[in-house]
């Protein structure tokens, strides 16, 4: 069937079975790799892309059903060649991350925790990643890269502003 | 040879890691990112039973399936391609890819769909008709030890393919002689490493060149080798890329299996085939479980909690099949007293097939369930003679004064300085305050233990354990290799020889070069041909490769200077003793304006060869084959080795909490100490030990592989299969310190197993304190709250 997908502010005209995932319609048809195939039921959260802002596994949804929604995916929030956007530097500065597998769901679940929370606690991070697993890390320094990340898009580590 | 830590530029300062970007943007290139024109998939058809006689395959509705190219069988496999390797000298348990005439378990694969799609190559794979005949089958470690047991390969005539015993020193004398004796059993449980990303492979071949090429999510030794020996081709007919990013690997992406029939179909039908694991493929038949092994551990001790000897019986079940798994019962070997001054040391290591999945290596390669059991029986000692653990550990440890030291199996441990590192952890009264912390909790009702552990971490790697296992292994090496070039305009780019599973090994040889040339790490660029044009490496296991990767990277940058040194030396025509290196130029000690510039030595090596010293190659490569330090010697007579050459050290105190109606575990503080020797990045090696403890966490109380009594696994997906979440890791205080080692070039040590080798034997003595006031123990992982929540009831009704 023909679907009509809106990705990253574009939209694809995709031709797909019905049982096709979104996730594999991201990858297969439009070679957005950045999203990946875990565990396909929907536990693990590595196929995490952002449905209208909002942080959904694209394992569990079937590509048609995603249609007229406003899709982001990982290629969608990095800026430019070569470019990082705040979060994505900050995962680099903590080095929140090893393999990199489950690396752009963390970024996107971050995107979504800090667009509706600029001033997370602990605590709030902890639940904002609580459905992406990461067998590398154990998390610590993902926590601070989303906690910097924060704090930098506060505004909060401009340098001090020292006139009297 | 280690320089002192204060003398670095770029090694043991806090530098970004290379690899970060391109995962951050989503752009690592993993296995299925691969995507080669004309590409076929393959789906499997499994054995649903524990074990059965396959009588009959019946492949017509399937082959008439829309988009099906091809069902291959486990006969026609078996007749085109040789056995996969064993580790252990057992000709008569050959393991196939696809079962060949019986399947041993559950899940095992025992025929290949290949279509156009992979959903095609799934729904033709549930129209393959197996005529299945169900035999016996046994899941027991200790019932496949009885003669009556059902045998899993007939032809090898017992479920036995290991039972070795060694004699470490005089252990009859000192258990004679010590007042008291301990014995404990402990079960380590069936788990893993389970990456998020599940094994793949991509395998085509070209005729005209003759060429397979191989694009995998691989961590395993001689891969190429493998191929080429199960294949019946030459390895020089073997490609495999090794710039394919694994996505988690932590010892077991090893799918041998899956890459010989994958290379076998792309050779039968002329184009690329592609075998992507999905979730059930991967936790069932993709070969990847971990030890699964019960202890009986004896401790003979006296009344200062001095333990003068140890016996330790280790029973393994290997599930169905083995490659090199059994070795995982020899490696602890070399660590088998821990950091304690045990005098004597009995050890028999039994492996035993069942009819379970296949295991394979596990982050540790078996020593992590050798320190719990260890560790658990140091905790019973000290409660026997009514000593705090601690200091029951305390006496008993090696002195920093006494090293290097000798351990009764041979291994001579390196460096270390145990007791500085748990007085950093027990800084202040840390201790105290925890305790009072716990006293306070058990005040209120609650359960609550304090858990220590201590132990080492093997690093550098050396296949020893081969040989001290099968005596017709004669492999006295595991080498690393690097090569370094200087092209025609001065840019550096160093090689790596294997693929990476998230330990960063771009940054540590960029980090390493530019340390030793005195340059920006970040202008080296760091590549990774493919195994054609490799040197060799024995591959990212046995935490070996700050060791032995950055040992090669350090000595071809060593060359390289000396080169460049004696191209200046000869050009200035002074003495090479008077030329000194700094930063990529030579100057005359005697007269520092003197000097060649690294433009000038360039251009001398790459186009001014009249220049060049008498008889100098032109040109700028160097490359280094690094022997691991303290190898090349195979075990004595009497099984005795120098295991690994360098030992880091880990101890863990925890405080943690259990529920006494839900018998939920929670820990409530976790303070590390570590000493891996100079960290080279050191955001990485923290990223090691956290992510060690996460996977320890899960180890000691939540992940298994458990079966029902059909045989039949009833973990088969991550909603009964647990990993640790954002909620279970609590945050960890990481104390470093660093003993360098003096077998390497920069005094580092291994630090990728760090964390999971003491964790689940740290959790394991906490949750054991915490029941002790319950009358309670127990010493089978995992402590599932399920489990200690019936046993709290049970002990509360009497």
């Amino acid at each position: 069937m023909r679907i009509k997908l809106s990705v990253n502010g574009e939209t694809h005209e995709l031709d797909v079975e019905p049982r096709t995932t979104l996730l594999d319609a991201l990858r297969d048809h439009l070679r957005l790799t950045g999203a990946h195939a875990g565990c396909e039921h929907g536990v693990c959260g590595a196929c995490t892309v952002l449905f209208d802002g909002v942080a959904v596994r694209s394992c569990l949804m079937f590509a048609p059903q995603a249609e007229g929604t406003a899709i982001t995916t990982i290629e969608g929030v990095t800026p430019g060649p070569g470019e990082l956007s705040p979060v994505q530097d900050a995962f680099c500065e903590t080095h929140g991350m090893q393999c990199g597998y489950c690396t752009p769901a963390m970024i996107l679940a971050a995107h979504s925790l800090l667009a509706g929370n600029p001033n997370p606690t602990r605590e709030d991070i902890v639940e904002a990643i609580s459905g992406n697993i990461c067998r590398c890390t154990g998390y610590a320094q993902i926590i601070e890269a989303i906690a910097l990340a924060a704090e930098r898009m506060r505004g909060d580590n401009r340098p001090l502003d020292r006139t009297p | 040879m280690s320089e002192a830590p204060h003398h670095f530029r770029y090694v043991a300062t806090d530098r970004r890691v290379r690899e970060d970007r391109r995962f951050v943007a989503g752009k690592g290139r993993f296995v299925a990112d691969v995507d080669l024109p004309g590409t076929r998939h393959v789906a499997l058809v499994t054995c649903p039973h524990a074990a059965a006689r396959i009588k009959s395959i019946d492949k017509s509705r399937a082959l008439k399936m829309p988009g099906v190219h091809y069902v291959l069988d486990g006969t026609e496999l078996a007749e085109a391609t040789q056995p996969l390797l064993a580790g252990l000298d057992t000709p008569n348990v050959p393991r196939r890819p696809l079962a060949f005439e019986v399947a041993r378990y559950s899940g095992e694969w025992v025929a290949a769909v290949v279509a156009d799609t992979r959903a095609q190559a799934e729904d033709a794979a549930e129209e393959v008709d197996v005529d299945y005949e169900p035999l016996p089958f046994v899941l027991d470690a200790e019932r496949a030890m009885e003669k009556d047991s059902p045998l899993v390969h007939e032809a090898h005539g017992s479920n036995v393919l290991l039972d070795k015993t060694f004699v470490w020193g005089e252990v009859d004398k000192d258990f004679a002689k010590s007042p008291h004796k301990l014995s404990l059993r402990a079960k380590w449980g069936r788990s893993s490493t389970v990456p998020i990303e599940t094994f793949g492979v991509v395998a085509g071949w070209d005729p005209w060149h003759e060429i397979l090429d191989v694009h995998a999510s691989i961590q395993l030794p001689r891969y190429n080798d493998q191929i080429g020996a199960a294949l019946k081709i030459p390895v020089s007919s073997v490609r495999v890329h090794h710039d394919v990013d694994v996505g988690g690997s932590y010892g077991v992406k090893r799918g041998i299996k899956h890459t010989v029939l994958c290379g076998y179909l792309a050779r039968r039908l002329g184009f690329p085939v592609r075998l992507i694991e999905d979730r059930l493929e991967n936790m069932r038949g993709g070969d990847a479980h971990g030890p699964e092994r019960l202890f009986d551990v004896e401790l003979a001790y006296d009344d200062n909690g001095i333990v003068h000897s140890m016996k330790m019986r280790a029973l393994e079940n290997l599930g169905a099949y083995a490659g090199r798994s059994p070795f995982q019962l020899g490696k602890p070997a070399g660590s088998i007293v821990g950091p304690y001054k045990i005098n004597s040391v009995q050890y028999r290591a039994i492996a035993v097939v069942t009819n379970k999945t296949t295991q394979d290596a596990v982050r540790g390669f078996g020593a992590g369930p050798t320190n719990m059991a260890l560790e658990r029986a140091m905790d019973e000692v000290a409660h026997a003679v009514g000593l705090d653990p601690l200091e029951v550990r305390r006496r008993n440890m090696i002195r920093h004064e006494e090293f290097p030291y000798t351990i009764p199996s041979g291994t001579e441990y390196d460096s270390g300085d145990y007791h500085t590192v748990i007085d950093k952890v027990l800084a202040g009264d840390t201790f105290e305050t925890l305790k009072r912390q716990r006293d306070a909790l058990r005040a209120e009702g609650k359960l609550a233990g304090i858990g220590i552990a201590a132990c080492l971490e093997p690093s550098g790697g050396n296949a020893i354990f081969e040989a001290l296992l099968n005596p017709k292994i004669t492999t006295s090496t595991f080498m690393d290799s690097c090569r370094i070039t200087v092209d025609g305009l001065g840019s550096i780019t160093a090689t790596m020889h294997t693929t990476s599973s998230g330990q960063g090994h771009e940054t540590l040889v960029g980090t390493v070069v530019g340390e030793a040339l005195q340059m920006d790490p970040d202008r080296i660029r760091v590549t990774r041909p493919d195994s054609l044009n490799s040197l060799p490496s024995g591959t990212p296991v046995a935490s070996r490769m700050a060791i032995m990767l950055g040992g090669a990277a350090y000595r071809a940058a060593q060359k390289l200077k000396d080169k460049l040194i004696a191209i200046a030396a000869h050009d200035l025509g002074i003495p090479p003793t008077r030329a000194v290196y700094e930063a990529g130029n030579v100057y005359d000690r005697d007269d520092p304006s003197t000097k060649r510039t690294w433009s000038e030595l360039v251009e001398i090596a790459h186009r001014n060869y009249h220049r060049m010293p008498p008889g100098f190659e032109p040109g700028l490569a160097v490359s280094d084959i690094y022997q691991v330090p303290t190898g090349g010697k195979l075990p004595t007579p009497d099984g005795r080795v120098q295991m690994y050459p360098c030992f880091s050290f880990e101890f863990h105190l925890i405080l943690l909490t259990i529920d006494p109606v839900l018998g939920t575990p929670k820990i409530v503080r976790y303070r590390l100490g570590h000493d891996c020797g100079t960290q080279i990045n050191p955001k990485i090696v923290r990223g090691m030990a956290m992510g060690g403890i996460a996977h320890g966490i899960g180890a000691a109380l939540y992940e298994e592989f458990a079966y029902n009594d059909e045989g039949q696994l009833i973990a088969q997906s991550f909603m009964d299969y647990l990993l640790p979440s954002s909620h279970e890791v609590p945050p960890v205080e990481v104390i470093d310190h660093e003993t360098p080692s003096p077998h390497t070039v920069l005094g580092q040590k291994g630090s990728g197993e760090s964390g999971y080798l003491g964790a689940p034997a740290a959790i394991a003595n906490a949750v054991n304190d915490a029941l002790r006031p319950l009358g309670l123990n127990i010493n089978t992982l995992p402590l599932k709250a399920s489990h200690l929540a019936d046993m709290i009831a049970e002990a509360q009704k009497s």
